[in-house]
Formats: structure tokens, C-alpha cells, sequence
């Protein structure tokens, strides 16, 4: 089983199925798996923060959500989540595909990859950095059960040692 | 500018957001964006319904989406601001592709960041909210010409037909309330107005 199909089925395991994004290369194997299933409710989001917005409304309303973007998505929604989220005690479940390292061919991500983990231990918000997918089924089921027992948000950052990283950026590399 | 946009006659937020509330009747979701908006839905008289946003500016749209999608069978309204909408125009797009039929949007235009100082916003010049509501896909979505339009407009089911806009033209007014800044016990009363949550498992 690959990584993002074990990925989806701890979702589906912890009754997650609103699933709002910005498209990634790296998160593509997730996003083919959510629309192509219909236990799950993609919401393709125009920029990260709406999504944000989507899956606090509906986890308010009782159905539970979780929120895929790249790491400079990431850089955008430091106020959703220290003015929304984090006071209204949101479990917003968020999934970052990790740019910026291990092969990075583009100076902006590398650089607005410096912000990620900064800005989540700033504020207090609970990441894990999914390397293997030995470890990846405890961690995330865990973590997710955790996020909702305790009303507190999560992050899962997808290294490339998971995930391959971007083929494209892999190919730039090649000077 | 239009001419369906020119034609609208100024109103008043604090009026019209009373008017709204009374059309309520079968327990809709209310999501007051940040500043005026929720400021006079909590004037309007506290429903369990309403959730106020104290941050966030430009996400009422999008948290009402996420409640539209979770509880298809509630009507859900949101009320935002022109500043605030034009912070996030993408989400005018992604609820039109979404579809949802239980959602309408209000948008309270008075041209200005009326808040924080009356500077003027982009929709004091040449941008029209309904045309920009249309050009991204909601297709109903119109000017609310005067009060009695309002009224018309909002005698209708909030749970189909949608999604709608209604964009009205008001006064450089404050909102008239103010809602208490707990955020945990906003949305712990929100959730018991829509049936989630665990905050019936504490009351005697």
C-alpha cells in the first residue's frame, strides 16, 4: 500500500471527510484518492486560508476536516490560524508537503520553508514530520485522535524522504 | 458603475440586519464576519445559531461554507463586509463551484473600512460586488434596490435555491452591539445551536 492510500484510510478511520486543498505536485496521489472516493468531500480552495475557513465551519457543525496544501501555502495562513482556529479551539487537521529541501531547485520555496516550523512552535501547534511509512500509521492516527480528545490543531509536514519529494523540481535540479 | 448598481438607494446595516434576523425561522446559521457585521447581528438579539468572527478577516464566507456542506439541511446565511470580501474574492469562486443550496451571502457595502477609519475601499471605485459574484459563478446575485426588496428577497427558503448574494449599498453607520470577546464560548454555544459539540453534557 503507498503512503497516501494508508494516509486516507487513517482519515477514514477517524470519520474525516471533508478534505479542502491547494493543489501540490507532491500531494497529488492524496488529492486523485479524495476525489475519486466518495466517503470523502474535496473543497478545491482558492488560497489556503479559505480552507482553513471550510473546515473550521464544518467541524462546528459536525463534520470533521482536514486541510492539504504546500509549504508556502503554509505562509498564508499564520492569522486564520492564530485569530480562528487557535482561539475557538479548532482541530483543524493540516497536511504540508514539504518544499524548500532536500533538492529544492526554487530559492523562494527554500527560503519561505525557514518560516513553517518557526511559525507552528510559535504558536503552540503540534507538528510531526512523516519520514517512512513504517511510522507514518501510528503517528497520524494517533496525533489526529489526539487533535480532537484535546481540541487543539495538528500539522503532518510530508518530507520527501516520504514521499519522493517533486519529480519536477528533481529534473530542474540538473544544472 | 451599472446601472443596477448605481439605482440602489443607501440603507442602513443596523435596520436591515434586524429585518433579517426576524425572517428566520427554522433555526439558520448565521455567521457574522469581523467588525460591523457581527456587531449588529448580536444587536439584533443573540440567537444560539449565530457564530461572531473576532478575527479572520475575509473567512465568514468560508466558514459558511464549511457549515453548509456539514449540515446541508440547515439554511446557513453569511453576512460580511465589502472590505472584508475583497480580501478573499477566490471564495466567491469556490462556493460557486460547490453549489451549495442552503447558502446565501450578504454583503455590506458602504465603500469604506468604515472600522478603522473610513478609508475607501476599492468598492467605493470601480469594482461591483455582484459582478464579481457573477463573473465567478453565483449566478444569483443582485443589488438590493431598497428595504422592501430586502424583505422580498429574503421571504424564501435559506435551505434551497442557493447559492445566493445579495449585495446592499449602505451608510457610513458603526455597528450598534458588541459581542463578548470569548471566542471558546462563541463557538461552544454555536455548536450546541446546530446540535454538535459536547456542552449539553455540563448543563442541569
Amino acid at each position: 500500500m503507498t503512503w497516501s492510500d494508508t494516509f486516507l484510510g487513517i482519515l477514514k478511520d477517524n470519520d474525516v471527510r471533508l478534505v479542502s486543498y491547494v493543489p501540490d505536485n507532491v500531494l497529488t496521489p492524496l488529492i486523485t484518492g479524495v476525489t475519486s472516493d466518495n466517503y470523502f468531500m474535496p473543497v478545491g480552495a482558492t488560497r489556503e486560508d479559505e480552507a482553513i475557513g471550510a473546515v473550521t465551519g464544518a467541524y462546528m457543525a459536525g463534520l470533521r476536516g482536514v486541510v492539504m496544501m504546500q509549504t508556502s501555502g503554509f505562509a498564508l495562513i499564520a492569522n486564520a490560524l492564530a485569530s480562528l482556529v487557535l482561539p475557538n479551539q479548532i482541530p483543524a487537521i493540516m497536511v504540508i508537503s514539504e518544499r524548500g529541501t532536500l533538492g529544492e531547485f526554487n530559492i523562494g520555496q527554500s527560503l519561505v520553508a525557514r518560516t513553517m516550523r518557526p511559525t507552528l512552535d510559535a504558536l503552540g501547534i503540534v507538528h510531526h514530520t512523516l519520514t517512512d511509512a513504517a511510522t507514518l500509521p501510528f503517528i497520524v492516527d494517533s496525533s489526529i485522535k489526539q487533535a480532537y480528545s484535546t481540541q487543539a490543531p495538528v500539522a503532518f509536514i510530508l518530507s520527501p524522504l516520504l514521499t519522493g519529494g517533486n519529480p519536477a523540481a528533481h529534473a530542474k535540479l540538473k544544472i | 458603475m451599472s446601472n443596477e448598481r448605481a439605482s440602489v438607494k443607501t440603507l442602513n446595516r443596523t435596520a436591515l440586519t434586524g429585518l433579517l434576523v426576524q425572517k428566520l425561522k427554522h433555526d439558520e446559521a448565521v455567521i457574522g464576519g469581523i467588525g460591523n457585521a457581527n456587531f449588529d447581528l448580536f444587536a439584533a438579539g443573540h440567537r444560539p445559531q449565530n457564530f461572531y468572527m473576532l478575527g479572520s478577516m475575509g473567512l465568514a464566507c468560508p466558514i459558511a461554507l464549511g457549515v453548509a456542506l456539514a449540515q446541508p439541511e440547515r439554511g446557513v446565511i453569511a453576512l460580511e463586509g465589502d472590505g472584508s470580501i475583497l480580501m478573499g474574492l477566490g471564495c466567491l469562486a469556490t462556493i460557486a463551484n460547490m453549489k451549495p443550496r442552503n447558502l446565501t451571502i450578504v454583503i455590506w457595502d458602504n465603500g469604506i473600512y468604515q472600522i478603522t477609519g473610513k478609508q475607501q475601499a476599492a468598492t467605493a471605485g470601480l469594482t461591483d460586488i455582484v459582478a464579481v459574484a457573477r463573473g465567478a459563478g453565483i449566478a444569483n446575485s443582485e443589488w438590493v434596490r431598497d428595504e422592501a426588496h430586502f424583505g422580498k428577497l429574503l421571504d424564501r427558503r435559506f435551505d434551497d435555491g442557493g447559492p445566493v448574494l445579495l449585495a446592499v449599498k449602505i451608510d457610513d453607520q458603526p455597528g450598534k452591539g458588541q459581542t463578548p470577546r470569548d471566542p471558546t464560548l462563541i463557538r461552544s454555544r454555536f455548536m450546541k445551536g446546530l446540535g454538535t459539540g459536547r456542552s449539553g453534557a455540563l448543563e442541569t
